[in-house]
């Protein structure tokens, strides 16, 4: 066979391959969005949900999923920062770090039940925090924590090592050189990571189901203190998110319409989760013309 | 590339030219003394005794892997965290290897400019201007002359002044080169050091580097990497010719480029090794 034919070839099959992937893809989705687009409604978005009958929504699941998604990264966003950081910017290569790496990878591919149960004896037995979003918010805090410190990682390698030479020669410390010449310009690639991470979140349940809780109390929109039982904010209140929610109406949900908020609810997950990608690039753009003026 | 560069006889290899600056008006600034440079066990410098003159440019020339680059930054610490350096680099009467030297102040003295230009992913000013701000001078006035003073010796105000809060990364090569140039003395420093500043550039702004770095050598001691063999002798003062990680001539550049004492020296500059 001639190169050029082998090359046609190859171009062939590794065409056929991503189309394949992209046509799995666009099933996907669009099953998805066209079983579950029908149920959406304003009154779907924004009412509680019933147990029994007919007409309930999932207003409450959708805002503890979001509330969730934004306690585990507040917590996660900056140990992961940290740690990365000093992984590729200060640390030798030894023994430890090697260490650490191999800890990091390992924590990585722990299952999320797994991660859940350890939730569940730890935080919400041990240290007798219940089934709350704070016992989710560590629970997913562990299980963000390897591939969000791993992508931030990753993110500092592309920065090339002649722009912190540039950063210690003008006399910069090290940390002034990382924090004022490399962060920026590693923000968009950083924020990747971050969306990334951030829709594996959202889409959990496996680590939530035994840490947040399978239950969501009624909620009172008007009162934002923290420390009211029915506030929204209070963050000792168990928690039904979005994804957990969708497991439980499947295995064990009696109402009528069932299969119809299951749908609709997978629908808003992948939407919500969409909607986040497009605002937090718009952002991460907005945010890296700010600091480059690129 | 390498002919007989390794099979060079040992009695030759000892051969040494190594004299003093000592034109009146220029005093030395600048000087190493018994200088070695370790990459873990393995050495790469063995033997930099030079002395540099004052608003002079000092050229370092030799073939690859002779070790100029790394005598070139261990004279502001760019080492540090990668080889380890033993011997003293005695700047204006001070060891610069001592603890008690602030390490970032002396690399402010002391400015590098590398072989690939490495602008910040920031704007044209503040580029210039971030790491005056760090340092506490953070009166707009005084920021936009002092930009203004290091484009302008850099040769680059002409081209960008009315671009200033666009991306460096989108100037040219060259442009970008005078950029580091730019920031590198807006911080002030003593001495510039340059690894092979013109190695990614093409003729026409090698050729406005090189008229640069003659303007400012009214404000700055010089020293420069180089490859270029014809660079070396249209712009500097003094040449060292490095080997196999010695110094094996030191003088000035006319000296080195027609009356070499060393035989390495004369085939090296005639263009028969390296």
């Amino acid at each position: 066979m001639t190169s050029k034919k082998q090359n046609q070839l190859a171009i062939g099959a590794l065409y056929g391959i991503a189309g394949l992937v992209v046509l799995i893809l666009l099933a996907l989705l669009g099953y998805i969005l066209v079983s579950g687009m029908p149920k959406l409604s304003w009154h779907f978005l924004t009412s509680p949900a019933k147990a029994f009958l007919s007409g309930g929504g999932v207003g409450i699941q959708l805002f503890n999923s979001f509330y969730l998604l934004i306690l585990a990264m507040l917590i996660s966003f900056p140990i992961a920062l940290g740690a990365a950081i000093y992984l590729y910017e200060y640390a030798k290569d030894n023994w430890v770090t090697a260490t650490i790496r191999t800890a990091i990878e390992i924590l990585s591919s722990l299952p999320s039940v797994v991660v859940g149960l350890f939730g569940f004896l730890f935080f919400v037995v041990k240290l007798r925090l219940g089934f709350s979003i704070l016992s989710g918010a560590f629970a997913l805090t562990f299980f963000n924590l390897p591939l969000l410190t791993r992508s931030i990682e990753d993110s500092l390698r592309t920065i090339s090592d002649v722009q912190r030479e540039g950063g210690l020669a003008l006399g910069l410390s090290r940390w002034e050189t990382v924090t004022r010449v490399i962060l920026p310009a590693a923000v968009p690639s950083i924020l990747t990571g971050v969306i990334l991470s951030a829709g594996r979140v959202f889409g959990e349940a496996a680590a939530l189901i035994y840490t947040a809780g399978q239950s969501a109390p009624a909620l009172n929109f008007a009162d934002w203190n923290p420390f009211n039982i029915s506030s929204p904010l209070n963050p000792m209140r168990p928690a039904e998110t979005l994804a957990v929610h969708i497991w439980k109406i499947n295995s064990e949900g009696i109402m009528p319409d069932a299969k119809a908020i299951s749908s609709g609810s997978s629908a808003v997950l992948v939407l919500a989760i969409l909607l986040f990608n497009f605002a937090a690039r718009y952002l991460g753009k907005r945010l890296y013309k700010r600091l480059t003026s690129a | 590339m390498f002919v007989n560069n390794d099979v060079r006889k040992s009695e030759e290899m000892l051969e040494r030219h190594v004299t003093q600056p000592s034109e009146a008006g220029h005093p030395i600034i600048l000087s190493t003394e018994d200088l070695h440079v370790y990459y873990g066990k393995k050495e790469a410098l063995f033997e930099g005794d030079l002395q540099f003159a004052s608003n002079q440019i000092t050229a370092l020339i030799g073939p690859s892997g002779s070790g100029k680059s790394t005598f070139l930054r261990s004279l502001n610490r760019m080492n540090d965290r990668i080889a380890t350096v033993t011997g003293r680099i005695m700047y204006r009467g001070v060891d610069i290897n001592q603890p008690a030297v602030d390490v970032y102040e002396m690399r402010r003295r002391v400015g590098m400019v590398f072989q690939r230009p490495n602008p910040f992913a920031k704007s044209i000013y503040d580029n210039i201007a971030f790491a005056l701000r760090l340092r506490g001078v953070t009166g707009k006035h005084e920021l936009d002359e002092i930009v203004e003073t290091s484009l302008k010796q850099a040769a680059l105000w002409e081209q960008v002044k009315d671009d200033l809060n666009k991306s460096a990364l989108a100037l040219s090569g060259g442009q970008a080169q005078r950029l580091c140039i730019a920031r590198a003395i807006a911080v002030k420093p003593d001495i510039l050091l340059l690894d092979e500043p013109a190695s990614a550039l093409d003729p026409v702004s090698t050729g406005q580097l090189e008229d640069t770095l003659l303007e400012l050598k009214e404000n700055y001691t010089i020293i420069i990497v180089t490859h270029n063999m014809q660079q070396a002798a249209r712009i500097s003062e003094y040449t060292a010719f490095f080997n196999q990680g010695r110094v094996l001539e030191y003088d000035t550049t006319s000296q080195i480029f027609t009356n070499p004492q060393v035989q390495v020296t004369s085939d090296y500059v005639s263009g028969n090794f390296g």
